[in-house]
């Protein structure tokens, strides 16, 4: 039996404020973060008592008891506890592969309704023991003689103390994602002045996207926080140009701004069949209609560690039968701005193009003015996981509201991976 | 015969340092090529300046070379790069980042007028810090009596001053040439981008080449053993600069013939015996020489290195007419005449090369070498002169002129004479007969067809005769 592809709708999002690290969510753990943000999504959307076709998230930085950590966010809110629910962990694609692998099973009819979304906390990170130490304690469980382990704690010595912190580094390259991003800066030729007027604007979009309300309807307060944390609007380039790269050398171009920081928070996006959707009168504010996941060889081709979008967006156009420019919106998730910047680069570039993509001509420039337009993980800050929930929802949105249009996703994740998605306006069914 | 003691000395940490405190020359170890090396080591940046027409030619060279390549963000050079299936990464000076180049290639053909040489600053003066050890600087023009206009005609000759200054102060055994590229040659200048961009140049500093058209580059080329199916004829070939030539020679696959003199027999029979070669004991100054080659190779000979030469050093005042003469005869005359008998019994077919070795004293002159100096310029006058009458049989004549170079001979001069002669160029060391052979072989190249006419010295950079 050939299953029926059934169009896939974006209901609605919800999140909670992102926090940068050691701020106001300290103390909240991830489940603590994804059930707040299920719980205002919920209530938004009058999901209480509902069995779900399933529930997927996940979260990069995950402590080892968080197993099904989804599920038990599940059990401990107001959807039926018969709603089934699974992790996911691709890096910072995560929140939007958890957002595809739900919309496929819409699609082919498995499921008639579905959340995805992701979490974390960088500042309730999971500590690990000291490899060294957990050996002895292992080997220790392993003799069943009490002078044997006795023995064996000779081995202890005072520095296994130290605990395994969990690294932002990639483990085959041993450079962090921001070292890594700094070496494509300068294999682009990406300069500090554009990173950070593109810093400027995703805080100036943030920020009005805030003050027109825009963002009301797609955000739940949590633990006193109403907005981003890290928003901060007005910036000037001159303020700017005076922070200290942080990545790349001293000659480098990265900072403090024009980089994500690190941040704790949580998205989910409600989809559902169009049947779904309408029976229980909810609205459509678009629909996803194509996904592309990409990965690269950043170990041994020397290809920069962010650059899979770049790979992946071809792909899907293709498939699509579309042309770059054929988007009213863009939404390129700002790891760093030099990584947006690299990537629209390479879309312009002959020789990525011809040499990497294997094409005769270049994917071309977009308007800049359409990307981002709503502010960018800049401004919003970037707990990994969750951004792309943020993406999908806010993008959603925008569709809804402009009653017509494409737009199109594109994210970077750690590892040489990276997921792009089409949002279609679901122009008058709204 | 290796790097000199000094070099070696200079180059271990505990030397490095003391010649560091004291103030001492401390000459790189240069960079030297071994079969089976990538051309470059490392990656090359290019640039140019607006309007340029080499582009595609520079691109086209270093994508079938398989070089690691950069560009500036210059769109004509992005589409270049792209058109010739160069993966080439971008460098914009004001992005940051830890970059490093083996190389650096500008075009400057695009520069019309004295106004626009300011290109050259704009592209190497935020990427000359960056060149590595034993790098290579390559700017590209047009020839000035090739141009049309006279603004054009001062601003190319102008690059001279610039390739020349800049192999001086670029230090760390890095190198710097000027290649002026006729309108028409623009295919023609695989080898000689190959060959300045490689550690084959070592010693080759702050020279001018001219590629002009010629032959084309043969479609099936072996950039390895681009001499396969050439036999080759070294004079001077038992020892020393002779012997290098004909191994490298051999080496690029060529057939080699080794000639010398009877006395110097057995050692010639060793080296063509080690390479699978002939020897052909001959006094080249015998009335009967130029016949006896001409009947030797009357399947032909591809290519012609007149490498004899001999020393018999007095100042005029001192100089008998024999201890003349015979350096004359030996250095220059006998020469012309084995050239005139191959040409004339069409021994040398299309395709063929003559190549000439001169030196720093044809150029220079020097102190009690009135006849040497006269005999080696002579062999200069020679290539001038002969270029355009080869060129019509598609033949090329070109020589090198070597500097101080590690011999015998120069190992055997007194430590006064030979400390200056080793230390006062831009490498602050000698050269090694490798590097004279590694530039006739360049000039021998089956893709050379480009090359007519031209001198190159193989000096360092000498600081005598510049």
């Amino acid at each position: 039996m050939t299953p029926t592809v059934r169009r896939v709708a974006v209901v609605g999002g919800n999140r909670i404020p992102f926090a940068r690290s050691n701020g106001p969510y300290a103390h909240a753990s991830n489940s603590d973060m994804l059930a707040a943000a299920l719980d205002g999504l919920i209530e938004r959307y009058n999901l209480q008592g509902e069995t779900l076709g399933e529930v997927v998230a996940g979260a990069v930085l995950k402590h080892p008891r968080d197993r099904d950590l989804t599920r038990e966010v599940v059990l401990g809110s107001k959807l039926a506890p018969e709603t089934p629910a699974y992790d996911v962990q691709q890096a910072c694609g995560t929140g939007l592969e958890t957002t595809i692998a739900v919309a496929n099973k819409i699609a082919l009819g498995q499921i008639d309704a579905g959340i995805a979304g992701g979490v974390d906390t960088t500042s309730d990170a999971p500590l690990a023991l000291n490899d060294d130490l957990r050996e002895v304690l292992l080997d220790a469980n392993r003799i069943p003689d009490t002078a044997g382990r006795l023995k064996l704690l000779t081995r202890l010595r005072p520095g296994m103390i130290k605990p395994a912190i969990p690294a932002n580094q990639e483990p085959r390259t041993g450079l962090s994602m921001g070292e890594h991003c700094a070496i494509m800066a300068s294999e682009w030729g990406i300069t500090r002045e554009a990173q950070d007027e593109l810093t400027i604007r995703s805080h100036n979009a943030l920020a009005a996207a805030y003050d027109k309300g825009f963002q009301d309807d797609l955000i739940t307060p949590y633990l006193g926080l109403e907005r981003d944390q890290n928003l901060r609007p007005g910036s000037t380039p001159e303020k700017l140009a005076k922070l200290k790269p942080v990545f790349g050398g001293p000659e480098g171009t990265m900072t403090a701004a024009n980089s994500t920081p690190l941040s704790d928070g949580a998205s989910v996006v409600l989809l559902a069949s169009e049947e779904w959707a309408k029976a229980r009168n909810l609205p459509i504010l678009a629909y996803i209609t194509e996904a592309q996941t990409a990965a690269i060889d950043h170990v041994h081709k020397r290809e920069g560690l962010l650059m899979a979008p770049a790979y992946a967006m071809p792909t899907m156009l293709d498939r699509a039968g579309i042309t770059l420019q054929d988007f009213d919106i863009y939404e390129i998730h700002e790891a760093f701005a030099a990584q947006v910047l690299c990537t629209l680069a390479a879309w312009e570039d002959p020789v990525f193009c011809k040499e990497r993509l294997g094409r005769s001509a270049p994917l071309g420039s977009i308007d800049t003015e359409k990307l981002n337009i709503n502010g960018g993980s800049l401004a919003a800050g970037h707990p990994f996981a969750a951004t792309g929930g943020r993406i999908v929802a806010g993008l959603a949105k925008e569709l809804s509201e402009r009653g017509s249009g494409r737009g199109v996703i594109s994210i970077c994740a750690a590892a040489g991976q990276g997921v792009v998605a089409i949002l279609e306006s679901a122009g008058g069914s709204k | 015969m290796s790097q000199d003691l000094y070099t070696q000395i200079v180059n271990s940490p505990p030397g490095g340092f003391i010649a560091k405190r004291v103030g001492l020359p401390q000459p790189t170890a240069l960079d030297r090529y071994a079969p089976g090396q990538p051309v470059v080591k490392g990656q090359v940046l290019v640039g140019a300046a607006p309007g340029g027409r080499l582009s595609s030619s520079i691109a086209a060279v270093l994508g079938e070379a398989k070089i690691d390549t950069a560009t500036t963000l210059a769109p004509e050079l992005r589409t270049a790069a792209a058109d010739a299936g160069l993966d080439a990464s971008v460098f914009n000076p004001e992005a940051g980042g830890d970059r490093r180049f083996k190389g650096l290639v500008f075009d400057a053909t695009g520069i019309k007028d004295s106004a626009e040489l300011v290109e050259l600053q704009r592209f190497f003066h935020p990427s000359v810090r960056k060149v590595q050890s034993s790098g290579r600087v390559l700017v590209l023009g047009t020839p000035p009596e090739d141009t049309k206009d006279p603004r054009e005609h001062t601003a190319q000759r102008a690059l001279e001053g610039f390739t020349r200054s800049l192999g001086k102060e670029i230090g760390k055994g890095a190198t710097a040439q000027l290649v002026y590229v006729a309108p028409g040659a623009e295919d023609l200048i695989g080898s000689t981008l190959r060959f300045f961009l490689s550690p084959k140049s070592a010693y080759v500093s702050g020279q001018v080449a001219r590629v002009t058209p010629g032959q084309p580059v043969p479609a099936d080329i072996d950039w390895e053993r681009p001499l396969a199916g050439k036999t080759a004829l070294v004079t001077g070939a038992s020892r020393g600069i002779g012997e290098a030539i004909i191994e490298t020679l051999a080496r690029d696959g060529a057939s080699v013939v080794g000639l010398d003199i009877p006395q110097l027999g057995e050692d010639l029979k060793k080296v063509t015996d080690r390479l699978d070669g002939e020897a052909i004991e001959l006094d080249i100054t015998s009335d009967d020489a130029p016949k006896v080659l001409a009947a030797h190779f009357k399947a032909g000979v591809d290519i012609v290195v007149h490498n004899a030469g001999v020393t018999r050093d007095r100042t005029l005042a001192k100089m008998p007419e024999d201890r003349w003469q015979s350096v004359l005869d030996i250095n220059l005359s006998s020469e012309e005449r084995i050239n005139d008998a191959l040409l004339k019994g069409k021994r040398i077919p299309s395709g063929g090369r003559i190549i000439g070795v001169s030196s720093m004293a044809g150029i220079a002159g020097n102190r009690g070498q009135t006849n040497y100096a006269t005999s080696k310029a002579g062999v200069i006058g020679m290539v001038e002169s002969m270029a355009p009458v080869v060129a019509e049989r598609g033949i090329t004549i070109n020589a090198v002129a070597p500097g101080f170079i590690e011999t015998q001979m120069t190992a055997a001069m007194p430590i006064a004479v030979r400390e200056p002669g080793r230390r006062l160029n831009s490498m602050n060391q000698g050269g090694l007969p490798i590097d004279v052979a590694e530039t006739i072989a360049w000039y021998a190249s089956s893709a050379s067809g480009g090359l007519n006419g031209n001198v190159v010295r193989v000096c360092g950079q000498m600081l005598l005769g510049a």
